[in-house]
């Protein structure tokens, strides 16, 4: 017996012990596709890096997230398209002016202690991640959820009681905005709106998140948790919907290196992992029905220092715009990244929900066309072979913004003479440097909150403090402004996306897409979801 | 003896206060801070955020607290990344793992390098002493940042024989591929040392008396030559149980054991204060720990040596 | 990772005899190293690794920095080792000639052991000959220092330091130099404690010449065959070193390269069909190692009166 062989028989054997042999029939089907269940039900997947908490009033990384939508349930979940579907509450009534929200519970609902989950524990919850006490680094998600008093609460004048949300009765959730918000609905399936059961935090401190302490709501529970290197979470017998949960057992790896990861994936070790930069043609063809890649919600785009600490060069508009048009957005998403990312002429992601890409002039020009103008803004500007312009350009250490650094300052050089510095920064320090304003070109990515075109827009505004660039036009502020009550804003996001393609603030490169590695055997997976947001227990394996 | 062990010790206390001022101020120096990340927080989420890790006090406090924790409770703090674990949970979790796998490693080194190197000496000239320069010269310069990827996709994907990472509670299959990568080097090393020891030594008079007298060659070896051998091999071996133990970062980067080294590095970058403090601390100590015992084996080995 | 205490000591006898044995040892040393054949070989094959690397440029068909927008992307079809297209040693991930980046990464890495091995050398041989020269209190607190500061896990100091100050070449050269001085230190203190006594310097002395004058212009060139030792076997710790640090991806600055980046990215890539941006580096990497060892020991052997 192999060893791979010896893990599996005892895994199985593991899983018919623990689960009631409920799944360990081979030849069970799903009652919707009818496929051949396989008999072992795991999932297992890999993380770049340990998450910095799975508290869900404190968690603030993406990774997190997708462990805590398995542990926990909130008020509402996406469904493999990203509709909203009923997850605790089973609906949810809005009053006239758009302001007050109410959400019925369901009455099924338990903690993985047999607890019935009550608007109580959504109450404490929302309340826990707005205090100063807890000092989460994602309380100013509730302060975009417009509640009532919750940038109040998070300053520290007035008690966190005063937050806007109130449990009317165990079935029933109210919530008090300060302004309509069209997609407030969605935020609650964020895992900062998640419930908490306060008998276990009362009981456990900060540690209440470790395995065998956690009590949580959602399909699967925390049964081993080893920072950096491995958590398993297994399927939660009191969770509401569990008979028709199928995996029983998700296991997540902490691989720092994606190409170790590879190995591993290839090896059986992974049912899932991310694709290293430039190696998805090769496994495309190789695994056809593995290689997978999706588009997800983020923008990958340089952002110019239009402040007096910049390049003055760049001051110039054309100047901006020649270095826009030189950068050949087909030879990146195909040559260097070569994993099904487009190419980017506007700053929000083409498929953003309610999102028409307008026509932005650049974007129907042919390469040629555009180089043949950026030499000419280039010189009209005074820079030519023998007066060539010098830029520096800074991007965090990593090998996919390497590449992408290298092959656009050559594009620069090669077609307008434009000698650019690289600057390979370490995270914190190009942070900083990028956040004092302390550049002239740096690299930026910008993933959505919420699926709808301001999410990206917005940083476009004077008073953004995502506005890197710095960058101020009083007509995107108002066109912006306008949009937030607007029937329908296209109008006004067509207008912001022409004038930043005229200003040239940002040099969008790219719309990112989700690459990875999927066993092919795990069915399920939400690949029209545009903010990738997964859910274990929608997942199946089919038998060979 | 007993003084000098005290002294040493002695001596050890204001080093380290050294080191924790030393990084400490080396820490926040660095541009960034543990609150930092892509979209800047609001700045009263920040103050709440300082307030409450106690980054709004002045710096002579923060470090006059640190200490006095540190000295009185042997409390590292709270981690500043991992918001729901201490600094003492992350290195009662990691530092078994590391200390496991640096064991087993160091064990591997010094049986596999001194056999190596005795056997290149007692046969030198010979094909094996060729064989076993050439592994040990090789050994050392292959980087086990190539070495470690190769071992899991010879032993891993092809074979199918042993797991390619992870540390599931330190099974024995976990740890092969862990310490061959980590104790390679080393090994290499010790293989060198004792090969030129051992040739020096049984080239000395000493020997050449007993080989003289008609003693059994092995009977030489293990007898005579052996222990002097060991006097240049065993003051390297303190630094190589400290190397590897910092060595673990590469070992703990591509077979993610979950050891202190990948803990460290992350922290360095996310600027993890707490964190980077307690591993260095424990590092320094152990440095210090060993060099110690180094020189006393030296002692009990070689008792021309006095203190 | 650094010499070892081992070598250290053999070197202190080797040094001691040098200076027992007076001018003569230069000749006698030479001609043992050249009767040693390994480091003979091996110093010519770094002689041919240090023109590659100062004078492969000449011979390149391609700028280093050059990306060849036709080939990215394609590297496991297009980008192999070819004559025709005068890419020697293909290209790498981003569709540069890997030949003139090979070229370079030998010369950077070469530069980061010499001169890592300079910086060591001169802070611990002139510390090192200072604290001797003075004795006494100076000399207890100078060695001490050096004891507090060998106890530091350095490794980690430099990870932090070049987190910090952002990574440059001076950076490397500084923060690598400075961690390996500590046993030169000790060296040069044990040789300059039996120089010092020395009828030639005492007479120094005696005429009133300045103290810096005497370790510089006395005591240093006494110590010079030991130091020459130290330094050759320091060089490829020092490349080694490097190459750990730029697998943290702390390394030199793109375009800039070194051949352990080079090594780190090949490793990247050696599963997805381009096998040869791992090996040209590796290769060039082992050698250069492989001969710096051998040029080490022959020097030592060729100073160590023991094994004659």
């Amino acid at each position: 017996m192999t060893f791979k062989t010896k893990l599996m028989a005892s895994t199985a054997a593991m899983l018919i012990a623990s689960s009631g042999a409920a799944w360990a029939d081979g030849h069970a089907t799903h009652p919707e596709t009818g496929d051949v269940l396989a008999s072992e039900q795991t999932f297992t997947y890999r993380d770049l890096d340990e998450s910095p908490s799975i508290d869900p009033g404190v968690a603030e990384d993406s990774a997190g997230g997708d462990i805590l939508r398995d542990l926990f349930e909130g008020l509402m979940n996406q469904d493999a398209d990203g509709n909203l579907i009923p997850g605790v509450a089973t609906g949810y009534e809005v009053s006239d002016d758009n302001l007050v929200y109410t959400f019925t519970l369901r009455d099924n609902a338990k903690w993985s202690n047999g607890d019935p989950v009550v608007a109580g524990d959504f109450e404490y919850a929302w309340k826990r991640a707005a205090s100063p006490e807890l000092a989460s680094p994602y309380s100013w998600f509730i302060e975009l959820m417009s509640l009532e008093n919750a940038s109040e609460v998070i300053a520290g004048d007035v008690e966190p009681s005063e937050l806007g949300v109130t449990a009317i009765d165990d079935m029933t959730l109210e919530v008090r905005l300060t302004q309509p918000l069209p997609y407030f609905a969605q935020m609650t399936t964020h895992f900062t709106t998640f419930p908490v059961h306060k008998a276990t935090v009362d009981a456990h401190g900060s540690e209440w998140t470790q395995a065998g302490n956690m009590v949580s709501n959602g399909a699967y529970k925390l049964t081993e948790f080893v920072p950096q290197e491995r958590m398993v979470r297994e399927r939660n017998e009191m969770y509401w919907d569990n008979e028709n949960t199928y995996i029983d057992t998700v296991t997540r790896l902490v691989i720092p290196d994606e190409n170790v990861a590879l190995t591993r994936y290839l090896a059986g070790e992974l049912d899932r992992t991310a694709v290293p930069t430039g190696q998805f043609p090769r496994l495309s063809e190789e695994y056809p029905d593995e290689a997978l890649s999706v588009p997800t919600a983020c923008s990958y785009y340089y952002t110019i220092n239009l402040t007096d600490t910049g390049n003055p060069a760049l001051m110039d508009p054309n100047v901006r715009k020649a270095l826009s048009l030189a950068v050949d957005r087909d030879v990146i998403v195909e040559n260097v990244l070569a994993g099904g990312q487009k190419p980017a002429y506007t700053f929000t992601h083409w498929a953003t929900a309610g999102f028409e890409t307008p026509d932005i002039p650049m974007a129907s020009m042919t390469q040629a066309d555009r180089n043949a103008m950026a030499a000419e803004l280039m010189s009209a500007a005074g820079y030519d072979a023998d007066n060539p312009l010098a830029v520096d350009l800074i991007y965090n250490t990593s090998e996919g913004h390497k590449s992408v650094a290298i092959a656009i300052s050559q594009m620069w050089k090669q077609t307008l003479g434009v000698e650019a510095t690289l600057d390979n920064q370490e995270w914190q320090t190009f942070l900083q440097t990028r956040g004092n304003q302390d550049y002239q070109i740096a690299r930026a990515g910008w993933c959505a909150d919420y699926n709808e075109a301001s999410t990206f827009l917005d940083l476009m505004d004077s008073n953004s403090g995502y506005n890197d660039a710095k960058y101020t036009n009083t007509e995107v502020d108002e066109l912006l402004a306008e949009a937030k009550t607007a029937d329908n804003p296209q109008a006004n996001y067509d207008r912001v996306e022409e004038i930043i393609a005229i200003d040239t603030p940002i040099i969008p490169i790219y719309h990112y897409a989700s690459v990875n590695m999927l066993n092919d055997n795990l069915e399920g997976w939400p690949v029209n979801n545009f903010q990738q947001n997964w859910y274990s227990k929608d997942f199946y394996k089919s038998a060979e | 003896m007993t003084a000098y062990i005290i002294r040493r010790l002695a001596v050890a206390i204001p080093t380290l206060l050294i080191l924790v001022i030393l990084s400490f101020i080396l820490m926040y120096a660095a541009p960034g801070g543990p609150f930092n990340s892509d979209r800047p927080l609001p700045p009263q989420v920040l103050a709440n955020l300082e307030a409450k890790y106690g980054l709004d006090q002045p710096f002579w406090k923060r470090i006059t607290t640190y200490v006095w924790s540190v000295t009185t409770q042997f409390d590292f703090g709270p981690s500043f990344k991992f918001k729901d674990r201490s600094v003492n949970d992350i290195i009662s979790q990691g530092f078994p793992v590391t200390l496991t796998y640096g064991f087993w490693s160091f064990i591997v080194a010094v049986v596999v390098g001194v056999s190596l190197g005795a056997a290149a000496a007692i046969r030198q000239n010979t094909w094996l002493d060729y064989l076993a320069v050439g592994i040990s010269v090789g050994a050392q310069v292959l980087p086990n940042f190539v070495l470690g990827p190769i071992l899991i996709i010879v032993f891993t994907l092809w074979l199918g024989v042993l797991p390619g990472g992870g540390w599931n509670g330190g099974q024995w299959q976990y740890l092969v591929m862990p310490v061959i990568a980590l104790s390679t080097s080393y090994m290499a090393s010790i293989a060198r040392i004792t090969r030129s020891s051992m040739l020096e030594v049984l080239n000395t008079n000493f020997i050449r008396t007993a080989r003289a007298k008609g003693l059994s060659p092995t009977r030489v070896i293990w007898k005579h030559a052996l222990k002097p051998t060991m006097l240049p091999v065993i003051s390297y071996l303190g630094p190589a149980f400290v190397g590897m133990i910092t060595g673990s970062v590469v070992v703990d980067l591509i077979f993610s054991t979950g050891g202190i080294g990948q803990f460290f590095v992350n922290s360095a970058f996310s600027r993890d204060y707490s964190v980077i403090m307690g591993i260095t601390i424990l590092v320094g100590s152990l440095t210090i720990l060993f060099n110690l015992v180094v020189d006393i084996l030296y002692a009990w080995i070689d008792p021309k040596i006095r203190y | 990772m650094f010499p070892n205490k081992a070598t250290v000591e053999s070197l202190e006898d080797a040094a001691h005899m040098a200076e027992v044995q007076g001018r003569s040892l230069w000749g006698d040393a030479r001609e043992r190293f050249f009767r040693n054949r390994a480091a003979v070989v091996s110093l010519i094959v770094l002689i041919c690794i240090a023109a590659f690397g100062f004078l492969g440029e000449l011979v390149a068909q391609w700028e280093r920095d050059f990306v060849d927008f036709s080939l990215m992307g394609a590297n496991a079809t297009q980008g192999v080792p070819s004559f025709e297209t005068g890419h020697y040693f293909g290209t790498d991930a981003s569709g540069r000639d890997l030949f003139a980046r090979v070229v370079q990464g030998t010369r950077i890495s070469l530069m980061v052991g010499i001169v890592g091995a300079m910086v060591a050398v001169i802070v611990g041989t002139l510390y090192g000959a200072t604290a001797g020269y003075f004795g006494g209190r100076i000399d207890g607190i100078m060695m001490r220092t050096v004891d507090v500061l060998m106890s530091i896990p350095f490794m980690f100091v430099l990870i932090l330091m070049l987190v910090i100050f952002g990574r440059s070449l001076f950076m490397l050269f500084l923060g690598i130099g400075l961690i390996s001085w500590l046993d030169m230190a000790r060296i040069a203190r044990g040789q300059t404690l039996s120089i010092k006594n020395k009828e030639f310097v005492e007479v120094a002395f005696a005429t009133g010449v300045h103290p810096l004058k005497i370790i510089l212009r006395h005591i240093v060139p006494n110590l010079l065959g030991i130091v020459i030792v130290y330094a050759t076997l320091l060089v490829p710790s020092m490349i080694i070193f490097e190459s750990f640090i730029s697998f943290l991806g702390l390394g030199v600055q793109e375009p800039n390269t070194s051949l352990g980046a080079l090594i780190s990215e090949g490793n990247k890539n050696v599963g997805n069909g381009t096998p040869w941006q791992l090996a040209f580096p590796l290769a060039f990497f082992v050698v250069t190692i492989f001969a710096f060892f051998f040029v080490g020991d022959g020097l030592r052997d060729a100073l160590d009166p023991k094994d004659r």
